[in-house]
C-alpha cells in the first residue's frame, strides 16, 4: 500500500471534506479526488450472478475500478446464485454482519424492512433526476413513504417464440388471445413443436408465467384492502380449466419438472416453439450463432422474436420483477454506501452496465426508455415497454410479506399444477384459496 | 536391560514438586472431566446451543431481523393445521422408510460380494465409495440431467431398447418424482452401508464359517445363523445413522425438484427452509424442523434399546 504522508493526508482530506460539505457527490466528482474516508472504506455489494455474464464483467472490470477512482471506495462485488441470496441475507441479518449492500429480487425487500436503512434521500434524488420510478418499482422498494431500497433495474418476461414455426402453423404474428394461442398451439404440438412452460417449484419462470396468466383471466389473490382473500372466483376456476386444456393440447408436459433453465435448453435445442422468459434465450442464440441453428441450418437467432403473453378478459400483464439494492442496517459504512448508490446510478456509470444488458432488463426509472440501447436490436425492443404493463404479486393488495409467502410456498403455481395432475379445477382453486386464508389470517 | 530401573521410586525424583494442576489431575474424576471437556464444548457449541436456539425460536413469532415475542405453542398449532406440512410429513416417512430398506438390502448384498477374494478387490472397494464421496450437489445435478424430461439419457436408452414408446416424466409425475428422489438417495447411500457392513463382516472369524460348513450348513444357513446374528449390532447402528440422515435430507430434493411438483417431493427440511429462509418466518421454520425431533427421538430410543438387548444376549 502506498505510504500517505501528513501533507498529502491533509490535502486530500481537506478537498474531500470541503467537497462533501459544499456540494455533495457532484462536487466530489468535480474535485476529481476521493473523499477522505475513501482511503480505507470498502463496500461489499452482494448480487446475483447475472443471466447476462457480460454485465457482471462490466461491474467487476470497469465500474469497481472507477468507483475506487471517483469515490475512493474499494468496491467488493460478490455474485452468487439467485437461489442462494435469501439464505445469505438471513444469515447476515441474524448475525449482524455481512455485505453492506445487497441486491434482492421481486418482493424480497419487503421481508427485511426492519433490518435496512432508510434510503429515501438517495432514491428520491435518483427518481427526480431520471423522470421518476415506475409504479411497480416504487411499490417494491417502499413501505408507506419510506424507501427501504434503491431500485436497480426491472426484469420481466415476454414470450420468446420461433417465428417460422408459428407461421407454418398459421400464425403470422404471435397469438393475441387465449383462444388463438390454443388453436395455434394445438397445431404446433401435433407437429412436435409444443409450447413450453414450467409448473414446477422454481423461483423465476413459474410465478413469471402463472401470475400474469391468472390476472389475464381476471383472477386475483386478495381484494384491494389487502386482507380479504378472493381467489376462489369464477374467473380463477375458468383460468384453471383452460390451463389444463392448454397443458394437454399445446404444451410440453415435461414442464411440471422444469427449473428456470430447462425452458432455455428446450428452446435452444429445438424442442419447443415458445416459452415465457427473459431475453436470455435470444441473447444466448445471438452470442453463438453457429452453435444454435434451425432445422434448415440457419442461425436460430434470426428466427427468434418476443411477444406479450396473450390477453384475456382481465387484461394483459407481466409479473413486475424488480431488482432492488437494500442498504443493511448493521453496515458500518452507511454514508459511503449511500454515496456509492448515488454514484452508480449516475448516467455515465449506470449506462455502462445498462448497455451491457442489451435489453435483458429495463431501467427502474422512466428516463432509461430513451436510452440508445433500445435502438441496437429491434428484437429486444419489446422489453423496453415491459415495466408499464407490470403487475405485482399479492394483487389487488400490496406485495407484502403475506404475498411473498404465497409466492415462496408456490401456492398459485401449485393450484395449476394440481389441476394439471388431475385434480378438479374447483378443488384446486378451493385448496389454494384455503392456503391463502391461512396466510392472510 | 531390566525393568527395575524403570520401576524404582527414584523415577519420580526428577520432578519432586508437582504443581497444583498435576495433583488435581491425579484425581480420576477431574482427569475425566478435563478429557471430556473438548467434546462437551464442541457438542455444546454445535449441537446443544443450536438446538436450544431452535426451541427458543419455535415458541416466538420471530422473523428475520425481528426478535419476536413469546407466543407459546401457537406455531405448533399452526403447522398442525397446515396441509402442506402434512404432505411433507407423509413424504418424509415414505422417503426414509423405502430408501432405508433398499439401502440396507443392496448394501448388505454388496458387502457380501465385496467380502469375497477376487482380483482388483482393493480397487473395487475404493471405487464403490464414489457416490458417497462426490459432493451430493454435484452428483444430484448429474441425476437431474438424467431425469430431465427433454434430455433424459434413461428415457433415451429405454426408447432405443424398445421398452418405452413415449418418454417417462420422471420428475414431473407426482408419484414418479418421489420414486426418483428415493432412487437417487439409495444410489448415494448404498456405499455407506456396503463399506460399513463390510467392516462388520471382516470382524467375523472365518473359523466360525468353517466350523458351520463342517457341520453341514449350506451358504444360506451359514448366513442366517452365523453371519447375520454377528452382524446385527453393527447393522443396527448403521441403520440408526442412516435413518437420521435420510429423515433430515435436504440438498438432494432441493436440487432435483425444489419440493415440487405441487409439493409431491416436499420433505421436512425443504419445507422448513422454504418457510424459514424463503419467507423469512424463522419461528415457523424452526417449528417445522423441531417437529422432526420427537419422531427421531423415538426411533433412536427404540433402536438403542434393541441394540442393548442384542448385545446382552
Amino acid at each position: 500500500m502506498a505510504r500517505i504522508d501528513r501533507r498529502r493526508l491533509l490535502r486530500v482530506s481537506g478537498a474531500g471534506a470541503i467537497a462533501a460539505s459544499t456540494g455533495g457527490i457532484a462536487a466530489i466528482l468535480a474535485s476529481g479526488r476521493a473523499p477522505a474516508y475513501g482511503q480505507t472504506t470498502s463496500i461489499h455489494w452482494l448480487r446475483w450472478a447475472d443471466f447476462v455474464p457480460a454485465s457482471d464483467k462490466v461491474l467487476k472490470d470497469q465500474i469497481a475500478p472507477q468507483c475506487q477512482r471517483a469515490l475512493g471506495i474499494k468496491l467488493n462485488i460478490e455474485m452468487i446464485n439467485a437461489n442462494d441470496l435469501q439464505a445469505r441475507v438471513t444469515a447476515a441479518i441474524q448475525s449482524g454482519t455481512g455485505p453492506d449492500v445487497i441486491m434482492l429480487l421481486g418482493t424480497w425487500p419487503q421481508l427485511y424492512v426492519d433490518s435496512v436503512v432508510d434510503v429515501s434521500d438517495v432514491a428520491e434524488e435518483i427518481g427526480k433526476a431520471q423522470g421518476g420510478y415506475y409504479d411497480t418499482q416504487r411499490i417494491l422498494a417502499t413501505v408507506g413513504k419510506k424507501w427501504i431500497g434503491v431500485p436497480w433495474a426491472v426484469g420481466g418476461g415476454l414470450v420468446t417464440y420461433r417465428k417460422s414455426w408459428l407461421a407454418e402453423a398459421g400464425a403470422e404474428k404471435f397469438p393475441e388471445t387465449w383462444d388463438e394461442f390454443r388453436a395455434i398451439g394445438k397445431k404446433l404440438k401435433a407437429a412436435g413443436r409444443p409450447y413450453g412452460q414450467t409448473a414446477g417449484h422454481t423461483f423465476g419462470d413459474a410465478p413469471g408465467w402463472w401470475y400474469p396468466y391468472l390476472w389475464s383471466w381476471g383472477g386475483k389473490e386478495v381484494a384491494e384492502d389487502g386482507k380479504t382473500v378472493v381467489l376462489n372466483s369464477k374467473e380463477t376456476i375458468e383460468s384453471v380449466k383452460f390451463a389444463v386444456l392448454l397443458w394437454k393440447e399445446t404444451m410440453d408436459e415435461g414442464g411440471l419438472a422444469w427449473d428456470d433453465s430447462s425452458n432455455n435448453r428446450a428452446f435452444l435445442s429445438g424442442s419447443i416453439s415458445a416459452t415465457n422468459n427473459g431475453a436470455s434465450i435470444y441473447l444466448e442464440a445471438k452470442k453463438k450463432p453457429d452453435a444454435y441453428l434451425t432445422e434448415s441450418g440457419k442461425p436460430m437467432k434470426d428466427d427468434i422474436f418476443h411477444a406479450k403473453i396473450p390477453k384475456g378478459s382481465g387484461g394483459q400483464f407481466n409479473l413486475g420483477g424488480g431488482f432492488t439494492d437494500i442498504l443493511m442496517g448493521y453496515s458500518k459504512n452507511q454514508k459511503a454506501a449511500k454515496d456509492f448508490l448515488r454514484w452508480v446510478h449516475t448516467k455515465p456509470v449506470f449506462e455502462q452496465w445498462f448497455t451491457s444488458q442489451q435489453g435483458y432488463t429495463s431501467g427502474a426509472t422512466i428516463a432509461w426508455e430513451e436510452d440508445p440501447v433500445w435502438d441496437v436490436d429491434p428484437v429486444l425492443r419489446p422489453f423496453r415497454d415491459l415495466p408499464r404493463t407490470g403487475r405485482l404479486v399479492g394483487y389487488a393488495g400490496p406485495p407484502d410479506r403475506n404475498a411473498a409467502e404465497v409466492v415462496t410456498k408456490y401456492i398459485i403455481v401449485d393450484m395449476y399444477a394440481k389441476a394439471i395432475q388431475g385434480m378438479a379445477a374447483e378443488d384446486a382453486v378451493k385448496w389454494a384459496h384455503g392456503e391463502l386464508l391461512k396466510i392472510y389470517a | 536391560m531390566t525393568f527395575t530401573t524403570v520401576a524404582t521410586p527414584t523415577a519420580y525424583a526428577g520432578s519432586p514438586r508437582r504443581g497444583p494442576v498435576t495433583r488435581l489431575l491425579e484425581d480420576e474424576r477431574w482427569l475425566a472431566l478435563v478429557l471430556l471437556l473438548p467434546t462437551i464444548v464442541l457438542l455444546g457449541l454445535f449441537i446443544a446451543y443450536p438446538f436450544y436456539k431452535g426451541v427458543e425460536l419455535s415458541v416466538t413469532d420471530a422473523k428475520v431481523g425481528v426478535p419476536g415475542k413469546f407466543v407459546g405453542l401457537q406455531n405448533f398449532e399452526q403447522i398442525w393445521n397446515d396441509g402442506i406440512f402434512h404432505v411433507a410429513v407423509w413424504n418424509t416417512c415414505v422417503y426414509t422408510a423405502v430408501a432405508t430398506v433398499f439401502k440396507l438390502a443392496l448394501g448388505l448384498w454388496l458387502a457380501l460380494l465385496l467380502n469375497n477374494n477376487f482380483k482388483g478387490k482393493a480397487f473395487t472397494r475404493a471405487f464403490i465409495l464414489l457416490p458417497f464421496i462426490i459432493p451430493t450437489v454435484l452428483s444430484t445435478l448429474a441425476w437431474k440431467w438424467m431425469f430431465d424430461p427433454t434430455f433424459s439419457v434413461i428415457n433415451w436408452m429405454l426408447y432405443q431398447l424398445g421398452i418405452i414408446h413415449s418418454r417417462i416424466n420422471w420428475l414431473g409425475d407426482p408419484n414418479l418424482a418421489l420414486i426418483s428422489v428415493i432412487i437417487v438417495n439409495i444410489w448415494r447411500g448404498v456405499p455407506f452401508y456396503a463399506i460399513s457392513l463390510l467392516a462388520g463382516l471382516q470382524t467375523i472369524s472365518p473359523e466360525l464359517h468353517e466350523a458351520a460348513a463342517i457341520d453341514g450348513a449350506r451358504a444360506w444357513q451359514r448366513f442366517r445363523h452365523v453371519t447375520w446374528p454377528l452382524l446385527l449390532p453393527v447393522t443396527l447402528v448403521i441403520v440408526l445413522f442412516s435413518v437420521i440422515q435420510t429423515f433430515a435430507d435436504f440438498q438432494l430434493v432441493y436440487v432435483l425438484t425444489g419440493g415440487g411438483p405441487a409439493n409431491a417431493t416436499q420433505l421436512f427440511a425443504t419445507y422448513a427452509y422454504q418457510i424459514g429462509i424463503g419467507t423469512g418466518l424463522l419461528s415457523q421454520g424452526a417449528t417445522i424442523s423441531l417437529a422432526v425431533f420427537p419422531v427421531l427421538l423415538l426411533v433412536v430410543i427404540v433402536q438403542l434399546l434393541y441394540i442393548r438387548r442384542v448385545e446382552t444376549h
